[in-house]
């Protein structure tokens, strides 16, 4: 008995280091949020460019990506080519919310870099980063049509979570 | 050519670590004194050649040679010299080859500090050391080479994080590298007893100074961390419960639990196997910190290099070197036995709550750093936890802890008696209820908890000093007597008094946190705020350049009681390069409180927002932290490690073991 106290601490570990490696796959990106399957936080934000303000309720009945980015971020350009291609090649309307940006960063970032974004909103004072619990740019929400946080992705987008996990999960929101 | 001579070296380095991992093992098991003596001798030659590595690659980063990669990742030319240095270890690569640098230097210091040894045991130590050397130089050569060339090579670097650009946050790594690489000394030394399989007095003085040393590198580096985030990160918070501040937190808790128990080994030869795990548990969770950061399994404001190729690596040595060294104590540790009995109610069983409260206060922080990532990968709900979760349980258990240091450092060996030790305390309660009327008047009935902290704190300090006060007899003239005891203590009481009046400190400056107040206003020039009595006015705005970047200087006017008291300079930097900013707050402190003011981004309007915060007591925290250190160091310089080192007695084996195992 005296024996099987000494296993113990090596049962332990080898709990742990299962969990870690089953972590490492491909569901590292995702950081826990409190708002999954939620409705999403109300916003209304002045719109980059001329129009209609940037608010949730314009984004009832539709599947949209929600990209949290600023021109001072630099993973944010390295995300920038990968959301060129969803908004290009795989026709995803994606709204971006520049956060805590000033408009003309954030606007010289889409003239250099192009433009991915249907609509981009400014949230100069990260209120709306805030209340979507942004952990740091880049960031992004997938929201259903009923308006609820269905997925969160933290950091830069990548291949494989786009292949993987983006697409799919749009398709299926999509089906009626 | 001197990256290329960098980069063999350490090619060279991972060849010597094989053959210091085995060679001297194989010796010790034969009784072939060469090949035990082999194990120093590649100790030193193992950190040479890494020292080469690290200085071709600081070399390359002081000259800024844009034909390497890592270099241009992380450097510019336009960078200070000092960031250039230190923009050696800001990255990924960098950062792991400072861990083996330190690692290394780690392994030649115990082979150079050695003689004492028996032989066996030290070639057992350094090998296992040379094993560790040999898993984390695979590591940097296969995944994370810091010495690639870039083809063709670029005119200029991408620059730096401009928020590492800070003296405070240069000097933290080695720090804490040093904290988490020291206790691979212990963990070693933990691992031969094991194979030899046997633990004793003498032992756990030869592993006593490099759990010390490190403790003290690992204190200050936490510190520091600390500091820095109070200051740049401006809004004056100073600890987070970030993953990677808990990282590096855990190794601490479990490392001042075992300069804790191997008191207990060392004087009574009890705890044996108890010690032996915490060693191996200190190690451990300094590896678990580096693969946290370093894997992408915890996403973190402060992790710069998330990449799950290496995170599988990491993984890899964790599990060899952890499920390993746990493997080898499952096997042998029941039979290390255990020695002399003692009461509940004694110097050793205040050690052991005083472990017992540790151990649990590390696996509840280990819990609130990885349960809402483990909840996940079984399937569970989604939640994240913080300051919540971390006051309601870590602090409950570190209340009874503060309250046993005191009466726990006075009971004496085998039996103590509390309730005399409580009578000889009257002086330490008498001041530790006096502060807390005393807060409660100056703060006017402030948070209760805080208030109690105070009294907590005050406690500790009281208790220290009377233990002091006792072992020099103060109060008995004449004071030539007093003097002479007080210069003939060992280093290692006056240690433990510096350390605990140290931690007394940091209580204190923490509690008084939940006294702080803050204003936080857009201002034009010219138009002022107030927070704590002072009266801040915002003179105006001036833009200037920096070395590489541009600032916004704030000139703003302190004012109390209708009497300039300070000017204050709080900046904010932009960085064109990497077109991020940072802030540089203003804090004037007087050691008792600091006024900490930082300024935001200007609105359309012309006018800036101005957060002014006053802190009671703040800077105690690292002042603390820093005498903390001290009373680390000032118990190494006992002369006992120097003088009369211990040898071997023979040994008499206990049957059964006795104390605490359960983990």
């Amino acid at each position: 008995m005296r024996r099987l106290l000494y296993l113990l601490p090596l049962v332990l570990f080898v709990v742990l280091a299962g969990y870690f490696s089953l972590s490492l796959g491909e569901g590292s990106r995702e950081l826990p949020s409190a708002l999954i399957d939620k409705p999403a936080p109300d916003f209304v934000l002045p719109p980059l460019r001329t129009g209609d303000a940037v608010s949730l309720a314009g984004l009832r009945g539709q599947v949209t990506v929600v990209n949290f980015f600023a021109s001072w971020c630099v993973p944010c350009r390295l995300e920038h080519p990968m959301l060129m291609r969803l908004a290009n090649q795989d026709r995803i309307s994606i709204v971006g919310i520049a956060y805590k940006d000033r408009p003309q960063d954030a606007q010289k970032l889409l003239d250099d870099a192009g433009d991915p974004y249907s609509r981009v909103g400014l949230d100069e004072s990260g209120r709306t980063g805030i209340d979507f619990g942004v952990y740091g740019v880049p960031e992004t929400y997938v929201i259903d049509k009923e308006g609820r946080i269905r997925r969160r992705f933290v950091g830069p987008l990548t291949p494989d979570a786009v292949a993987k996990e983006l697409l799919p999960l749009l398709r299926r929101l999509r089906q009626p | 050519m001197i990256v290329e001579c960098g980069h063999f070296a350490l090619i060279l380095a991972l060849f010597v670590a094989l053959a210091q991992s085995t060679v001297p093992l194989a010796g010790a098991a034969r009784g072939n004194a060469g090949w035990m003596e082999l194990a120093r001798s590649s100790a030193l030659l193992q950190f040479l050649l890494i020292a080469l590595a690290f200085g071709a690659l600081m070399e390359a980063y002081a000259v800024s040679d844009f034909s390497v990669i890592n270099v241009v990742e992380n450097s510019h030319s336009d960078k200070p010299l000092l960031y250039k240095v230190t923009g050696v270890w800001s990255n990924h690569e960098g950062s792991m080859l400072l861990w083996v640098f330190m690692l290394s230097l780690c392994g030649a210091a115990v082979g150079a500090f050695s003689n004492h040894l028996p032989p066996a045991l030290r070639a057992r130590v350094l090998a296992v050391q040379g094993m560790i050397g040999v898993g984390f130089l695979l590591f940097i050569l296969l995944t994370s080479n810091p010495f690639l060339r870039a083809s063709p090579a670029p005119s200029d670097g991408q620059g730096m994080n401009p928020v590492l650009q800070d003296p405070g946050l240069a000097f933290h790594p080695p720090f804490l590298y040093l904290g988490y690489v020291g206790f691979s000394v212990a963990f070693s030394f933990a691992v031969a007893a094991l194979i030899e399989g046997r633990v004793d007095p003498a032992w756990a003085r030869w592993v006593r100074p490099w759990s010390l040393a490190s403790w003290c590198a690992l204190t200050i580096g936490i510190a520091m961390g600390s500091w820095w985030s109070y200051y740049t990160l401006g809004w004056g918070g100073w600890w987070f419960w970030d993953p990677v501040e808990n990282a590096s937190l855990m190794p601490w808790i479990v490392g001042t639990a075992l300069i804790h128990s191997s008191i207990v080994v060392e004087k009574r030869d009890t705890l044996k196997s108890w010690t032996v795990l915490l060693a191996i548990v200190t190690f451990s969770l300094s590896l678990v910190g580096t693969f946290l950061v370093r894997s992408g399994v915890l996403t973190s404001v402060h992790a710069f290099a998330t990449d799950p190729a290496r995170g599988a690596f990491i993984l890899l040595l964790l599990v060899v070197a952890i499920g390993g060294s746990l493997t080898l104590y499952a096997m042998r540790a029941p039979a290390l036995g255990g020695g002399g009995l003692f009461a509940p109610l004694s110097r050793e069983g205040a050690l052991v709550l005083n472990n017992l409260l540790l151990a649990c206060g590390a696996a509840t922080v280990f819990v609130g750093t990885l349960y809402p990532l483990f909840l996940d990968a079984v399937g569970g709900p989604k939640i994240s936890v913080g300051f919540p979760f971390f006051d309601q349980t870590f602090v409950p258990l570190m209340v009874p802890l503060l309250l046993a240091v005191g009466p726990g450092s006075m009971l004496a060996w085998k039996r103590g008696d509390l309730l005399g030790v409580l009578q000889r305390l009257w002086a330490a309660f008498g001041f530790a209820i006096a502060v807390v009327l005393g807060a409660f008047y100056v703060t006017h009935g402030g948070p209760v908890l805080a208030v109690l902290g105070l009294g907590l704190a005050a406690w500790i300090f009281g208790a220290a000093a009377t233990e002091l006060a006792e072992r020099l007899r103060l109060f008995r003239p004449p004071l030539a007597g007093v003097l002479r005891r007080a210069a003939n203590l060992p280093r290692a009481s006056w240690g433990m008094t510096f350390a605990h009046m140290g931690l007394a400190i940091t209580v204190a400056g923490v509690s008084a946190s939940a006294f702080e107040s803050e204003t936080i206003n857009v201002l034009q020039p010219g138009e002022s705020l107030t927070v704590a009595g002072y009266t801040l006015r915002l003179q105006g705005v001036e833009r200037h350049r920096g070395p590489n970047y541009l600032y916004d200087e704030a000139t703003i006017a302190v004012d109390r009681d209708g009497r300039q008291v300070a000017l204050m300079h709080p900046e904010r930097r932009t960085f064109p390069l990497q077109r991020q900013s940072t802030t540089e707050v203003a804090i004037r402190t007087n050691l008792l409180a600091d006024l900490y003011v930082a300024t935001g981004d200007p609105d359309a309007g012309g006018g800036w927002t101005i957060r002014a915060y006053y802190k009671p007591l703040v800077p105690w925290i690292w002042i603390g932290a820093v005498i903390m250190a001290l009373g680390g160091i000032t118990s190494l310089s006992d002369r006992r490690w120097r003088v009369g080192l211990p040898s071997r007695k023979a040994k008499s084996r206990a049957a059964a073991p006795v104390g605490p195992v359960a983990g």
